[in-house]
């Protein structure tokens, strides 16, 4: 079966500083699979890899078996790779409604258009309904983002993404920052995505990984380190003298 | 429980959209003024005119944050484009403003361009930029604009065939007027659209707009194109019924006023422009009357307070007294033309 | 030919000494100044005024110049500046261009819109020839000072203690905080300094650029190009950027009349959006 998403011999260098040394990856379909490694492991270079926002000095990256190496980061959107971001990346003077609202009428090629507005399709309105009980957003739909307790900042950003309704969604720490009290509720929401949506998961929380994910893989120095099962990494010596040693003792 | 949740997200939805009693009023005002303030159609043409090139800068600087010293570069170039088609003999009105319009769009997207990318000083400086090249040409191309003499012999043809300009200017009054609000309405339209939406979200944070598959750089020259038309009209507006252009309409005061006059109305909901035009006037009727030489300097004052007051709160208070995201109906009525106008 | 060019270098020169501070207060406290010139605008009129009202000679009249527009500045800085500086650049802008507009209403009110004239002491008036080349000697004596100046402001900024802390505030003023620096007093003397020189080179300037109230608005785009084209990081840059658009403004001015202008406001945009750090700055 085709790969959700693929690099194959993915270089990035910033002058000297190899940022992402020749990584070739395979995410499967419909995988839960998480990205972990140590602080400037280049975790965050390789996302924005992935997304476009830079361009890899040599290789390839393939998407649901599509080249999109050079494609601009919008035109990845519309083919189905959403990311969230580490620190929430919102609209802090819309509301959620009009930030789904917004996500959902892009994809559907709405934006565009400038003479209707967005409430008068239908389709549109039963997405966005959706999306917020998916999320838990109902209550405070019509709230501006800015005003909203973190923990629901952070549904939105992931609710933002999966309005893009993407094939392989990125989740940057999708719990950062998140309090004890929001955080089960966060959880749940990450646990139930559909599972038609290949998710790759970047976490330092390894109470997370390992709940969450059914493969691992670990970033060393910009360049694969190891992967495999849950299993096989946690019970890894090498890995655990890399990179959990310092984890678990946290 | 699902349906109706539907229902008021369907509501929340639609509300940007419709017209409120405010806003209804506001325009009722405006075109009462054709016959209650027959003696000061003169002003009133300029307050329409004016509000409507502020309202261009809206578009650009209140929905998408792409700040401008250098409106004026296409409220001069759609004064020139009219004036010259009208000195040459093409003296249908409609036929200049569609050129004008024409003429700055075309400016515009090509300009857009170069302030895609940079900071706020670099698009400051390079609007800036752009106008005075602009200035420039004009200013040496005397056998074209008739350089620092201003462009003399501008014939206007009557309206549609039927209404000739008059010298009280109520022809001219209800010609801008008219022209204002049916450009105001497309303009309402297109902010409350998908595509006004992407535009604000845009300005909020771009990193994620294009995160949500928005062509961020695509959109921006879209609004840019299109405000430097809305700005190309009116100065065809202005060239039209003045009959006259100079250099003045590329000065560099030209597009600071500009950006005063929608500082003090407001930025970001569209009417900002139009009350800003309207305090504009009346401020400098006012205070050229009593000071003539040196109502700069309290506009310059005017300008300071707002600044230090906190523009962004200001703003928010006149936003307050005006329903939009809550649909409440009640509401004051906002629009001043009459009663100041009256005063001076 | 080689006249043009020294007469660009002296008015390059100038054109420093007025956009220096400029460059400061845009570098250090990321602060869009379009009143710079009003400083400078102030300075020309304190020596316009004590010559020829006061009978005070040329020279004696360049300290107060200076003095003046610091001082001006530095209780401008304390009292409304310093407010703004966490501002958008659009409310610096708009805050800016309203003390402008005051300026300009306000000297034209008390001295009127006429350009002022300053009689030059004898001696700094006429051309010598050196080496074969006309040179004015009031324009040698701008270069002597501007170049004066120039090599002091780099002494200050590279060898003195203040010198190394205001880079350091520039470079990042939280960590300079950090370090026990007092950076809001380092803003406040540098507005003044700024201020001071911009005023000073009012003065100077006064005989070659005019003096008349439209002076912040005239010469604003020329401050605003040396410190875009030049950058603000270094002063090295802004002093190049002076000196090539002096140089080539007035050799455009004699050369091609017609297009001068034009050509350096086109150069500016091309800088501006292939180089948006500057010239001569290098690429972060």
């Amino acid at each position: 079966m085709t790969p959700a998403l693929e690099t194959k011999g993915l270089i990035k260098r910033f002058g000297g500083l190899v940022a992402t040394d020749n990584v070739t990856f395979r995410l499967e379909q419909g995988a839960r699979h998480a990205l972990i490694g140590p602080n400037g492991a280049g975790k965050t270079t390789f996302i924005n890899l992935l997304t476009g926002v830079i361009k890899p000095t040599t290789g390839q990256i393939i998407l649901q078996g599509e080249d999109i190496t050079g494609l601009r980061p919008e035109l990845r959107v519309q083919r189905g790779l959403a990311r969230t971001f580490q620190i929430n990346q919102l609209f802090p003077a819309m509301t959620p409604l009009e930030t789904l609202g917004l996500a959902v009428s892009e994809r559907m090629g709405g934006g565009r258009d400038w003479w209707r507005v967005i409430g008068s399709k239908t389709a549109i309105v039963d997405e966005i309904v959706e999306i917020a009980q998916r999320f838990r957003l109902t209550d405070v739909l019509d709230e501006r983002t800015s005003k909203l307790a973190y923990g629901k900042q952070r549904l939105l950003e992931i609710a933002v993404a999966f309005a893009c309704r993407p094939r392989v969604l990125l989740l940057d720490e999708p719990a950062a920052g998140v309090p004890e009290a929001e955080r089960h509720e966060l959880l749940a929401t990450v646990a139930a995505l559909p599972r038609d949506v290949s998710v790759l998961l970047i976490e330092h929380d390894m109470d997370l990984v390992f709940s969450f994910a059914d493969r691992i893989s670990v970033l060393v120095n910009g360049a694969l380190f190891t992967e495999g099962t849950v299993e096989e990494v946690s019970t890894d010596p090498k890995v655990r003298a890399v990179y959990l040693g310092e984890s678990v003792d946290e | 429980m699902l349906s109706n949740t539907a229902d008021s997200v369907r509501a929340s939805l639609n509300r940007r959209g419709r017209w409120k009693i405010g806003e209804i009023a506001f325009w009722l005002v405006a075109a009462s003024t054709l016959f209650l303030l027959p003696e000061r159609h003169l002003i009133l043409n300029e307050i329409a005119i004016i509000g409507l090139f502020a309202l261009s800068l809206d578009l650009i600087l209140g929905y998408a944050g792409i700040v401008s010293l250098g409106h004026a570069a296409f409220f001069g170039l759609g004064a020139y484009a009219a004036g010259i088609l009208a000195r040459d003999g093409f003296a249908d009105p409609l036929l200049g403003l569609g050129v004008a319009a024409i003429a700055a769009a075309v400016l515009g997207f090509v300009t857009s361009f170069l302030v895609l990318r940079g900071s706020d000083l670099t698009k400051l400086m390079v609007t800036l930029g752009v106008a005075l090249v602009l200035g420039e040409i004009a200013n040496q191309a005397s056998w074209l604009t008739g350089g620092a003499d201003g462009l003399q012999g501008i014939a206007m043809g009557p309206i549609l065939g039927l209404f000739e300009f008059d010298i009280f200017g109520t022809t001219a009054y209800t010609y801008s007027l008219v022209v204002t609000f049916l450009l105001f309405v497309v303009a309402r339209r297109i902010v409350v659209s998908p595509y006004g939406l992407s535009l604000r979200s845009i300005r909020d944070n771009a990193l994620r707009a294009r995160a949500v598959g928005i062509p961020v750089n695509r959109r921006l020259v879209a609004i840019y194109t299109l405000s430097a038309a809305y700005a190309g009209v009116a100065g065809a507006l202005l060239a039209q019924t003045t009959q006259f252009v100079s250099l003045d309409v590329l000065a560099f005061h030209r597009s600071a006023d500009v950006m005063l006059v929608l500082v003090i109305g407001g930025v970001g909901y569209l009417y900002g422009g139009l009350i800003g035009a309207i305090i504009f006037k009346v401020l400098q009727d006012v205070i050229s009357a009593w000071t003539p030489q040196y109502w700069q300097f309290w506009i310059g004052l005017i300008l300071v307070l707002i600044v230090l007051a906190g523009r962004e709160r200001l703003t928010e208070r006149v936003r307050a007294l005006w329903p939009r995201s809550r649909g409440r109906t009640v509401d004051r009525p906002q629009p001043l033309t009459t009663t100041p106008a009256r005063e001076v | 030919m080689l006249t043009i060019l020294f007469d660009g270098i002296a008015y390059g020169m100038l054109l420093f000494v007025l956009a220096c501070g400029l460059a400061v207060t845009l570098g250090l406290m990321n602060f869009v100044n379009l009143a710079h010139g009003a400083f400078a605008m102030a300075g020309g009129y304190v020596t316009a005024v004590l010559m020829n009202r006061h009978g005070v000679p040329f020279l004696a009249t360049l300290p107060l110049a200076f003095i003046v527009p610091a001082l001006i500045g530095l209780v401008l800085e304390r009292t409304l500046y310093k407010r703004l500086y966490a501002r958008s650049h659009l409310d610096q802008v708009l805050f800016s261009i309203g003390l402008v507009f005051m300026a300009v209403a306000a000297i034209d009110y008390s001295m009127g819109s006429q350009q002022q004239l300053i009689q030059l002491p004898s001696w700094l008036q006429g051309r010598v020839e050196i080496l074969g080349i006309q040179v004015g000697l009031y324009r040698s004596f701008i270069i002597a000072v501007c170049g004066a100046l120039v090599v002091a402001l780099q002494l200050i900024l590279t060898k003195t203690r203040f010198g190394s802390r205001l880079r350091a505030a520039v470079d990042d003023p939280r960590v300079a905080r950090g370090l026990g620096i007092n950076v809001s007093l380092i803003f406040a003397a540098t507005f003044a300094v700024g201020s001071g020189l911009a005023g000073l080179g009012g003065a100077l300037g006064a005989e070659i650029l005019g003096l008349d109230p439209t002076f912040p608005l005239k010469f604003m785009i020329y401050f605003l190009i040396v410190v875009t084209v030049g950058g603000t990081t270094s002063i090295t840059g802004p002093f190049l950027a002076s000196l090539l658009l002096g140089i080539a403004d007035v050799a455009g001015k004699y050369y091609v009349p017609s297009v001068g202008a034009f050509v350096i406001y086109t150069l500016m945009i091309v800088v501006l959006v292939l180089r948006p750090q500057g010239l001569f700055d290098r690429a972060r």
